[in-house]
């Protein structure tokens, strides 16, 4: 019964991302796995200032998708946790059903709302708010952030709402009884207790955004390329699959850096999972 | 707690007013797709123009499009099929074999949600080409197994874990061979949870756009034919009656999926409690 399982995950996983990174150390002679050993494609990684502005810029998104996706479904969470009552299924179901719909729907609509002859633009004419259409809401990283941050909301309430959830309640009247007030009890035992969630929360949004392709390309325009984007144009376009191996090994490293900040930051609120 | 409790009264008003605003916020852009799919207009802008089925006429005896649709049901069948086999039997053994590798290899299964899904792509593009048959339909089912695998392990983990442990046991000592444990007890007890693994699996495939876009050949998926569109402004009414019905197809198989994975659950927690250290 391991086969199936066992062949899966280390042909596709781990084998192919080996794949990745032992190209990443070749010379691409245009062949498919190259000619001869380089670190030429990391220094280029490191040393362009190009792509060190891009990798950044990716980062300083992600992170404020992060923010803003994880402080928005905070209080959502503590709903669900603690006051929902006979309604949590129901609102648990709807905060997790955008997850099962088309993300490229998702972001398609964003690019209507935000378009020059779009759905905002004209309602704001129509009422007056504005005297003509602006261009000042597509093609921005802000229209970025506010289409990932919405794209990925649903990713962030589920780990915190589990986190909250399984604080003992024990643990809430211990605090009531030994004279803390709601916010001290808030701020001294559900905050710190939240924290693993918050923090696996925030590693869900960060991952898949980070090396996002689709919301840069639809509603960001060219002030806003991601390391996603420059990935996928040197498997296309550029055709130097070697430098995008290498890439694709930097955004890997990142993330895993993050996971490991993620982990001690658990390991010091003392995880109880 | 209670005096706690009557304090928070008024904080908890703000808090079910402000979890209804986030619910509108969540909803409301991708509302806006039905919306204008009726509207009499290229445009997606108010005020509306009247109401038309023209858009989704376009949709009728379009070949490129039903093309893509049929090769994403074959893709999305077959890459269920093969994540749904990998979920069952990783959680499976992870729960039940407990050697070290069925616990490594669940721990890989779960990798790819550390991923990127353009990292996913190009891993397989270069995978796929070694193997020597490259970008094809068997390459993106292969894509999409990886994309679906770690939700299918999270469900059926899940289910295994809500088994009683008696219940295998008894098996077990009844004379029932693993493999027959697993056939004949623990496999039709967790059934709905096979099921709602599948459509799920089923339903990211279908909706799957990025790993597609790097191992489709010639022969594009739904998400990959919705792309080539976007590009055309005077197909964007067309792209919002797909749309529509897109959203329908994946609301109806997440809501299924939902209550299948429910029924799963109450019919075990309808039986009696578990003797022995079992912990749900």
């Amino acid at each position: 019964m391991m086969a199936p399982g066992t062949a899966i995950t280390f042909l596709l996983i781990l084998f192919s991302l080996a794949l990745v990174v032992f190209l990443a150390f070749r010379v691409n002679d245009g062949s498919l796995l190259g000619a001869g050993f380089t670190l030429g494609n990391f220094s280029n990684v490191i040393f362009d200032p190009l792509n060190w502005s891009v990798m950044l810029r990716s980062l300083a998104i992600a992170g404020c998708v992060t923010a803003a996706t994880v402080i928005t479904a905070f209080p959502v969470a503590y709903f669900l946790a603690f006051h929902a009552g006979r309604r949590r299924g129901l609102i648990l179901f709807l905060v997790t059903l955008p997850f099962w719909t088309s993300y490229l729907l998702r972001v398609f609509a964003w690019k209507i709302v935000l378009a020059y002859n779009g759905v905002l633009n004209s309602a704001l004419v129509g009422s007056g708010l504005l005297s003509e259409p602006t261009l000042a809401f597509l093609n921005t990283p802000t229209a970025v952030v506010v289409t990932l941050a919405h794209a990925y909301a649903p990713f962030a309430i589920l780990p915190i709402y589990v986190a909250l959830d399984t604080i003992p309640r024990s643990l809430i009247e211990a605090a009531a009884d030994l004279g803390a007030r709601p916010w001290t009890t808030f701020r001294r035992v559900i905050l710190p207790n939240a924290m693993p969630g918050v923090m696996a929360a925030a590693l869900v949004v960060f991952v898949p955004t980070v090396g996002d392709y689709v919301t840069p390309a639809l509603v960001g325009g060219p002030s806003s390329t991601m390391i996603g984007s420059m990935i996928q144009a040197q498997f296309g376009k550029a055709n130097d699959w070697p430098f995008g191996a290498a890439l694709s090994a930097a955004v890997m490293l990142v993330i895993l850096t993050v996971v490991l900040i993620v982990r001690t930051t658990d390991a010091r609120f003392g995880s109880r999972a | 707690m209670r005096a706690a409790g009557h304090r928070f009264a008024a904080g908890r008003n703000w808090l079910g007013a402000y979890v209804a605003a986030y619910l509108v916020f969540l909803y409301l852009p991708v509302s806006l797709i039905p919306l204008f799919s009726f509207n009499d207009s290229i445009q997606a802008a108010f005020p509306l123009q009247g109401f038309t089925f023209a858009w989704y006429g376009t949709l009728v005896g379009n070949s490129a499009l039903s093309g893509a649709l049929s090769n994403s049901i074959v893709v999305g069948v077959a890459a269920a099929a093969g994540a749904t086999l990998c979920g069952t039997t990783v959680a499976y053994m992870e729960i039940y074999g407990r050697s070290p590798l069925a616990q490594a290899v669940s721990m890989i299964s779960r990798l790819p949600f550390l991923i990127p899904g353009v990292i996913v792509g190009i891993s397989l593009l270069i995978f796929v080409n070694l193997l020597g048959f490259g970008p094809s339909r068997l390459a993106i089912v292969l894509g999409h197994i990886l994309v679906a695998l770690p939700t299918s392990v999270l469900v059926m983990r899940g289910r295994f874990a809500s088994i009683p442990r008696s219940m295998s046991e008894a098996a077990l000592d009844l004379g029932a061979s693993d493999w027959v444990t697993f056939r004949r007890v623990m496999l039709p007890l967790s059934l709905p949870a096979v099921g709602s693994a599948f459509m799920l699996a089923f339903l990211m495939s279908f909706d799957e756009f990025i790993v597609a876009f790097f191992l489709a050949s010639t022969e594009p998926t739904l998400p990959l034919y919705i792309w080539s569109q976007l590009r055309f402004p005077k197909s964007l009414p067309t792209v919002m009656a797909l749309g529509t019905m897109i959203l329908t197809v994946s609301f109806v198989i997440a809501g299924l999926a939902e209550l299948l994975r429910r029924r799963g659950l109450s019919q075990m927690t309808s039986r009696p409690a578990p003797a022995g250290p079992f912990k749900p």
